[in-house]
């Protein structure tokens, strides 16, 4: 009882200290906190160094999103190159998972640290492939998925990429 | 005081308490930031004072609704109740030497009963919601009461005794030799225990219990019937520091400054102990509750009782 008694004088006490410290409040729209590079947020599709857009429209995106928020189309360029003709992120749905930018072989789409996306009507967190792009790298300035895919495209043909052996002649049986 | 005077004074003190129940609501919650270490509401006006207004017009403008299953005429009355009740005993507090409303011979007694007429508002409000988590509320809060006020009046004999008085000013004129506070140190914290249970506040909020009984008692309840209930709160909070005050730390008594200074000075400081309470110590079981009351109040009011009495009777003697 005596201990009870104490301890309850003692949590009093510790309360009462607790004047003098500061608060750990955050008061967020004026003092923004920090937010990592890495975090997850507002989703982006960003441009390779050459300023190419680095979106092969492989749906790879589309089909790990568990909430099927990303639908696109592919279409492909005069040059070889592979693009989504449209490319629609429904953000009312997102969960800001990260798993597209997990499964994304070129780097193209890209989670940022920005989420105060609100809106007043359901219909403009549609948002479209324009809304989308940046103009940008993102958080990989130096990849260029052509570069290093076997693909061929206008002005680098087969076994022009790097770490590429030339192509093997499969009709001749000379080393 | 004049009739006229006095009725003025009344009107003064009515507004005065409501108002001061409503900004306490917005205090409470700055000085509750300050002990968790966060800031309460601090947005709206200076200080986050302009929060008070904004509560008022949300619960003003909201939709006033009797659920269709509850007992509609006792639903509307209870919240009434505990709120005339806590007003009505503000009658006896005696501000200064001069300024109080009326000085009954019986004010000590008159407190005692309005503070356990608040009980029925409690008691209705659970019984008419016709909900079983309101019931359960109101169940405890009856239990509650009921136990707490046995040693919550039996608490301050020991002020009458030395006193020889039920009337508030000679209580107060009593304790110009010395604070009824040190003298009679066992029926303060006892009546402190049992106020905090009698105004149903953390840490003895059973009948709200909000994480078991989603409300308690008001889970029906919405609007200015809510606002009634927590303004009953509020005002049950001040009348009980007024009635610490007045009777153990000689209520007006004070040097150099004015008697009604002296007064608000203690009140405020012991409305911020309560509310210090509050930020400290979590919520007892409901057996807990009880046997903290039974088996610890009560004897411990008893021995106070017995002790005061021989020393009076010694005193007398001599």
């Amino acid at each position: 009882m005596f201990e009870a008694v104490f301890s309850q004088f003692r949590s009093i006490w510790r309360i009462l200290g607790h004047s003098f410290s500061r608060a750990e409040t955050v008061q967020y729209p004026e003092q923004k906190p920090y937010l990592a590079p890495r975090y997850r947020g507002r989703i982006v599709l960003t441009l390779d160094p050459d300023g190419e857009e680095r979106c092969v429209a492989c749906n790879l995106c589309a089909v790990a999103c568990p909430v099927d928020c990303i639908a696109l189309q592919q279409g492909v360029r005069e040059d070889g190159r592979w693009y989504p003709e449209f490319f629609r992120i429904n953000f009312s749905r997102c969960i800001m998972c990260g798993m597209c930018e997990e499964a994304c072989p070129t780097y193209a789409i890209q989670l940022t640290p920005d989420f105060e996306m609100c809106e007043y009507q359901r219909q403009s967190m549609v948002y479209e492939k324009e809304h989308l792009q940046i103009a940008g790298t993102g958080k990989y300035p130096d990849y260029n998925f052509y570069r290093v895919s076997g693909l061929k495209i206008a002005g680098k043909d087969k076994g022009e990429a790097l770490n590429e052996a030339s192509p093997i002649d499969i009709r001749s049986l000379m080393p | 005081m004049s009739d006229g005077l006095t009725m003025l004074f009344g009107l003064f003190v009515l507004l005065g308490a409501v108002g001061a129940a409503a900004a306490l609501t917005w205090f409470e919650r700055r000085l509750l930031g300050i002990w968790q270490d966060r800031y309460g509401p601090n947005r709206l006006g200076p200080f986050g004072s302009g929060q008070v207004l904004a509560d008022m017009l949300k619960l003003l403008t909201k939709h006033d609704w009797v659920p269709p299953f509850a007992d509609k005429l006792v639903f509307i009355f209870a919240p009434t109740a505990i709120v005339v009740a806590m007003l009505l005993g503000f009658a006896v507090v005696p501000f200064s030497s001069s300024l109080y409303i009326i000085d009954l011979n019986i004010g000590l007694l008159f407190f005692l009963g309005m503070t356990s007429l608040a009980v029925y508002s409690v008691l209705l409000g659970g019984l008419a919601s016709n909900n079983k988590y309101a019931l359960l509320g109101g169940l405890r809060s009856a239990a509650q009461m009921v136990s707490y006020e046995v040693f919550m009046g039996l608490s301050l004999i020991g002020v009458v005794m030395l006193t020889g008085s039920f009337s508030m000013r000679d209580i107060v004129e009593a304790q110009r030799d010395g604070w009824y506070c040190i003298s009679q140190f066992l029926g303060l914290c006892v009546f402190i225990v049992a106020g905090i249970a009698e105004s149903h506040r953390l840490p003895f909020d059973l009948p709200e219990a909000e994480h078991e009984l989603t409300a308690g008692f008001h889970t029906e309840y919405g609007g200015m019937k809510f606002a009634m209930f927590m303004l009953g709160e509020y005002l049950g909070l001040m009348l009980i520091c007024c009635m610490i005050v007045t009777l153990f730390f000689g209520g007006w008594l004070g040097p150099i400054l004015p008697a009604v200074v002296w007064f608000v000075i203690k009140v405020f400081v012991l409305i911020c102990f309560f509310i210090l309470l509050r930020a400290a110590i979590p919520r007892p079981r409901y057996d807990q509750l009880m046997s903290l009351g039974w088996k610890y109040m009560l004897p411990l009011t008893l021995i106070n009782l017995v002790v005061t009495g021989a020393v009076a009777l010694s005193l007398a003697e001599v």
